[in-house]
């Protein structure tokens, strides 16, 4: 039988081409060029597959299976089109087969997946393409290297400091010397890391633990400055003398770590030469900030507030002054939780005080307290409307930066904001573009000329990102309605709202079902709405969704931020809303505006969310008489959880709507590779 | 029966047949009742398919020079859709370049605006065919996206886009040949394969495999009311692969002696899930429930931005069904010619992008449209 059968073609799509590709058309010179031993591959012209064009990548390649698919690749930098940048890709898989496996690993990582270090990185992965340094192989080798001794798991699994972790590790090998207080506060801050890690140095370091603690203590502050800034300059010294390229260490092990290991490793490259004693103060002084600033450009990992330390920390810089509510529930300890009403009054006694608060930043957060700004479209438009009042108001001496000065001012107030309430993904996105936008100001600049660039950023921001982003979100969902649906909706969207009243305006036939739920009763202002616009609603509470399901045919959700695994984090009662749906074979639509993806993952409701006062919710209405948990907080057995936000898992979402189209939710990280570098990312 | 009558330049308009479904119709030649009749009378009928294609160029040139002012690409579609080899994608962007061939703009934009017009116009013309929007996107987007355009002289640009349209039929078939090298390492020796439904790209992969020393059966459902499954059968059977037929109600009697599903698609929307003939939705519920891959066979071109939420979602393409005898008065028949498969049912799709998972087509989409 063998010697009948023929040799079994395979073939492989080195070159993929979508759809038109012209034969004279110039490949796209990609911004991630590979170096020449991808030879003829990106000269490839013409034709319709790779087999054809290049052959000289299919000699010695290793067995093409099947089942292999080509990585997808990023976006090329110069903009040409996204069909000839299509067919110019080339699978790296193939093209590097005869190098070692170790280097494949090494280079693989940035050119083929999504690799989020690249948004935490900011501004400064984008200016320098990391795979540009790939040339010189020995220092990748060390990569992959570096990669297998901490791979990145169990360096993310460190949140809270794996900053300080980092540092340490990479100073144990040379620098014995590193003074005892790191390491006390690394021990400290990772309780059970050492069972969990099993390295022996971080075991041996923590015998140490005990003196250190002591030292400590009787530190004053001044010392203990000095202490650490000599600890600093060791650390980079050891780590400068240890490892050469540890910049792009970040880019192959594990994604997490990435941004942490960048920021510590470049700001002291400068004084890579010059040991820990020669350098001035003053340099060290310019790297601190250095240091600060960037750190303050990663979105940093969340506060737990379950960690005491930093909590006291947090309290001593906080302007608000706040109490932490009692009875917290304890799965819940690690996110903030204050008595509510408590904050205003005081934040009203302190207005002439809080003089590095500009007044319009200040009362959007009066607003966010009160809870009269609410919905994440109209937190984030004003929050931005505060900064362009500020910056419009802002002034600076010339002898200052004005980008640094910026930063820091914008950074106060979003602390600030912070502290009035946690800052919603929205948000998040939009400073890290209005900070990106201001680290991009041209040194040059006057400050009325930056004053106006920047206000006419926040401008396109707001109308591009949101309020045309809405109306085409309208116009995709409008095409999913039909005459005769009846369409369920929970809370109250702003955007579904639009999309309801846009269909009655087309003329369409149909019902709404609105679903609302204790404490926030969202749905009776959108019940008002639509009722006066002529529409035939239902009005019914969550605990119905059961019965109300089998009428529905469509279920129309709004949300806070979609996740890169799919996963929509919005107002809490959603995810019981679409697990119903899908239960009962509803189609669950999503419409949310793409500036509120994020790379980030969500697995559960717990790790990060907000929690509302929890007297609310033992509020009943129908006067006092009827409230027997009155002095709740009284009783040490009784913890009440009013959670703000829930995660509801992507199966249970049949699309999400986006300005960009209707996509299903496993694209939500196409979306935020293909759009969110160009635009929101400089 | 009329509506496979085969000159009958309008349809859609004159009953309530889907121009699809009779492309589809004419294209993989329905075995009904007068098919058989007409087979039998006339074996000249396969003589007759290659002359057709030297034809194209001369035919297609004169034509849409000579017409001028009158050029209507619905008509000229009309006469691209006839040829059998042809997909009904390719058809539409040889209609397009054909109308830019005879447009008499003079600058690039205005051809844009035109070219947009006439694309909208032969989208609308047939709405149920989700191969003829995507290959009109398609175009378009080469058109507005393509830089090299911007610089030349109308002249080149405007010939550059003609050449491109004429190679197209070329790039569909070359992107069979792919799909075919890419499916048939998923057949191995001794393999039971269901397919449902006449697909070239299906076919060309079993003949690719059966060519390379395969040792595989096939399995094909009867495909009412179209029977498909006979002329696909006959396909295969020439080519000495072992053929069962079933009727389409035993797929799930058959399905444990299976090991893969494979069928083509018409369409290959958003979600990743496809649109095919009636009945592949069952087929890969049925699959799904015992745990058997349905792969899905598809050039790059079906893939249509399109996001169906259930089977209503689309517009339907109606067909004509035979019962044999009369209907009772009163009784209504769903006359929809395909279904949509949500992705959760397929396991891999072919296509000449490589083999891809249903989520990854989304990917492409967006970066085609992006």
């Amino acid at each position: 039988m063998d010697s009948r059968r023929l040799p079994r073609t395979a073939v492989d799509p080195k070159v993929r081409r979508v759809g038109f590709f012209t034969s004279g058309e110039p490949l796209p010179a990609r911004s991630q060029s590979f170096p020449a031993e991808t030879g003829g591959s990106t000269t490839a012209d013409g034709g319709m597959m790779s087999s054809t064009t290049t052959p000289d990548l299919s000699v010695g390649v290793i067995s093409f299976s099947p089942v292999m698919i080509p990585p997808p690749r990023y976006a090329s930098a110069d903009g040409l089109p996204a069909l000839g940048r299509a067919a110019a890709t080339v699978t790296t898989v193939s093209a590097y087969s005869p190098l070692s496996p170790l280097r494949r690993d090494a280079i693989q990582l940035p050119v083929g997946s999504f690799n989020p270090s690249e948004y935490m990185q900011g501004t400064s992965a984008m200016l320098s393409p990391s795979s540009s340094r790939f040339d010189d192989l020995d220092f990748s080798e060390e990569v992959a290297c570096y990669g297998k001794k901490w791979p990145g798991k169990e360096v993310a699994s460190f949140p809270g400091s794996s900053d300080e972790m980092m540092m340490a590790v990479r100073g144990g090998g040379n620098a014995l010397s590193m003074s005892a207080l790191t390491t006390a506060s690394v021990v400290k801050t990772l309780p059970g890391v050492t069972a969990k890690d099993g390295g022996t140095f971080i075991e041996s370091q923590n015998e140490r633990v005990g003196p250190a603690r002591s030292q400590k203590q009787k530190t004053t502050k001044a010392e203990r400055r000095a202490l650490q800034e000599a600890q600093r300059a060791a650390k980079s010294a050891a780590k400068a003398a240890g490892e050469g390229g540890k910049h792009s260490a970040a880019s192959s092990s594990g994604a997490p770590t990435n941004a942490k290991l960048d920021k510590g490793a470049r700001p002291h490259s400068q004084n890579k030469d010059g040991p820990e004693d020669t350098a001035t103060a003053s340099e060290k002084r310019a790297d601190r900030n250095l240091d600060k600033d960037r750190k303050k450009d990663f979105p940093h990992p969340s506060l737990q507030f379950d960690d005491k330390n930093r909590v006291e920390k947090a309290k001593r810089r906080a302007v608000v002054y706040q109490f932490e509510a009692r009875n917290r529930v304890e799965l819940f300890r690690h996110l903030p939780q204050y008595e509510y009403g408590s904050q205003l009054p005081y934040l009203e006694s302190k207005f002439f005080h809080l003089d590095h608060i500009h007044p319009s930043v200040y009362q959007v957060g009066m607003q966010y307290i009160s809870g009269s700004t609410s919905g994440g479209n109209a937190r984030c438009k004003e929050m931005l409307l505060a900064f362009r009042m500020a910056i419009m108001d802002y002034s600076i001496s010339p002898e200052k930066s004005v980008v640094r000065d910026l930063i820091s001012k914008i950074n106060s107030y979003v602390s600030f904001l912070i502290e009035c309430r946690p800052l919603s993904v929205n948000m998040g996105n939009a400073i890290r573009f209005l900070k990106n936008r201001i680290l991009k100001l041209h040194h040059n600049l006057s400050e009325s000329e930056a004053k106006y660039i920047l206000i006419s950023d926040i401008d396109r921001f707001i109308n591009e990102k949101i309020i045309v982003a809405d109306k085409v979100i309208i116009s995709h969902a409008v095409a999913k309605i039909r005459d005769g649906d009846v369409l369920l909706v929970y809370g109250h969207s702003t955007v579904v709202e639009m999309i309801i009243v846009h269909a009655l305006e087309l003329g369409k036939q149909f019902r709404i079902v609105i679903v609302d739920s204790r404490p926030k009763f969202e749905g009776r202002r959108l019940l008002r709405k639509l009722v006066m616009k002529g529409i035939s609603c239902t009005y019914t509470h969550i605990n119905a969704i059961s019965y109300i399901m089998h009428d529905v045919t469509r279920v129309f959700l709004g949300a806070s931020s979609v996740l890169s695994n799919g996963t929509v984090y919005a107002r809490v009662g959603t995810a019981c809303v679409a697990m119903v749906a899908h239960a009962f074979q509803v189609p669950v639509l999503i419409c949310c505006e793409a500036y509120k993806f994020h790379e980030r993952f969500l697995l559960d409701s717990i790790c990060s969310n907000e929690l509302g006062d929890p007297d609310v919710i033992i509020n009943v209405h129908g006067g006092k008489d009827l409230n027997p948990l009155a002095k709740w907080a009284d009783n040490e057995n009784l913890q009440l959880l009013n959670l703000v936000y829930d995660a509801t898992p992507s199966d249970y979402v049949s699309m999400i709507v986006t300005e960009h189209g209707m996509i299903p939710p496993t694209s939500v990280p196409v979306i935020i590779r293909e759009y969110e570098r160009d635009q929101l990312v400089f | 029966m009329e509506p496979n009558n085969l000159p009958n330049p309008n349809p859609s308009t004159d009953h309530g047949i889907s121009a699809y479904y009779q492309t589809r119709a004419e294209h993989h030649a329905v075995v009904t009742s007068d098919w058989l009749a007409q087979a039998q009378a006339a074996v000249t009928r396969n003589a007759a398919v290659p002359e057709v294609l030297p034809k194209i160029a001369a035919t297609g040139g004169s034509r849409a020079a000579g017409s001028g002012k009158a050029f209507s690409v619905i008509d000229e579609f009309n006469y691209w859709r006839k040829k059998p080899d042809l997909a009904e994608a390719v058809a539409a962007i040889m209609a397009l370049a054909a109308f830019i061939r005879s447009s008499e703009a003079t600058t690039m934009m205005e051809l844009e605006i035109e070219l947009k017009k006439a694309s909208d116009t032969l989208k609308s013309w047939d709405t149920t065919s989700i191969s003829l929007s995507a290959g009109c996107d398609l175009f378009m987007r080469y058109v507005t996206r393509t830089s090299a355009l911007e610089y030349e002289d109308f002249n080149a640009a405007k010939l550059r886009l003609i050449e491109r349209g004429e190679k197209f039929g070329e790039i569909s078939l070359k992107a069979r040949r792919t799909i075919a090298m890419l499916g048939q390492d998923f057949v191995f020796d001794g393999s039971t394969i269901l397919v449902h439904g006449y697909s070239r790209v299906v076919l060309e992969v079993l003949k690719l495999a059966a060519s390379n020393r395969k040792m595989f059966r096939v399995l094909c459902t009867e495909g009412r009311p179209d029977r498909t499954g006979l002329r696909f059968s006959n396909e295969l059977a020439q080519l000495g692969v072992p053929v069962k037929l079933l009727i389409d109600s035993a797929v799930a009697y058959t399905m444990d002696e299976v090991d893969m599903v494979f069928v083509g698609a018409d369409g290959v929307v958003e979600s990743g899930g496809i649109i095919n003939m009636m009945g592949t939705y069952q087929i890969a519920l049925v699959a799904h429930c015992m745990n058997k891959p349905v792969y899905v066979a598809a050039e790059s071109y079906k893939f249509a931005r399109l996001y169906p939420l259930d089977q209503k979602d689309l517009a339907p393409a109606i067909r004509p069904i035979e019962f044999g005898v009369p209907i009772p008065s009163g009784v209504e028949v769903e006359r929809n010619a395909r279904d949509y498969t949500p992705p959760q049912y397929l396991t891999l799709l072919f296509t000449d992008l490589g083999v891809l998972t249903p989520s990854v087509v989304s990917d492409e989409l967006i970066q085609l449209y992006l």
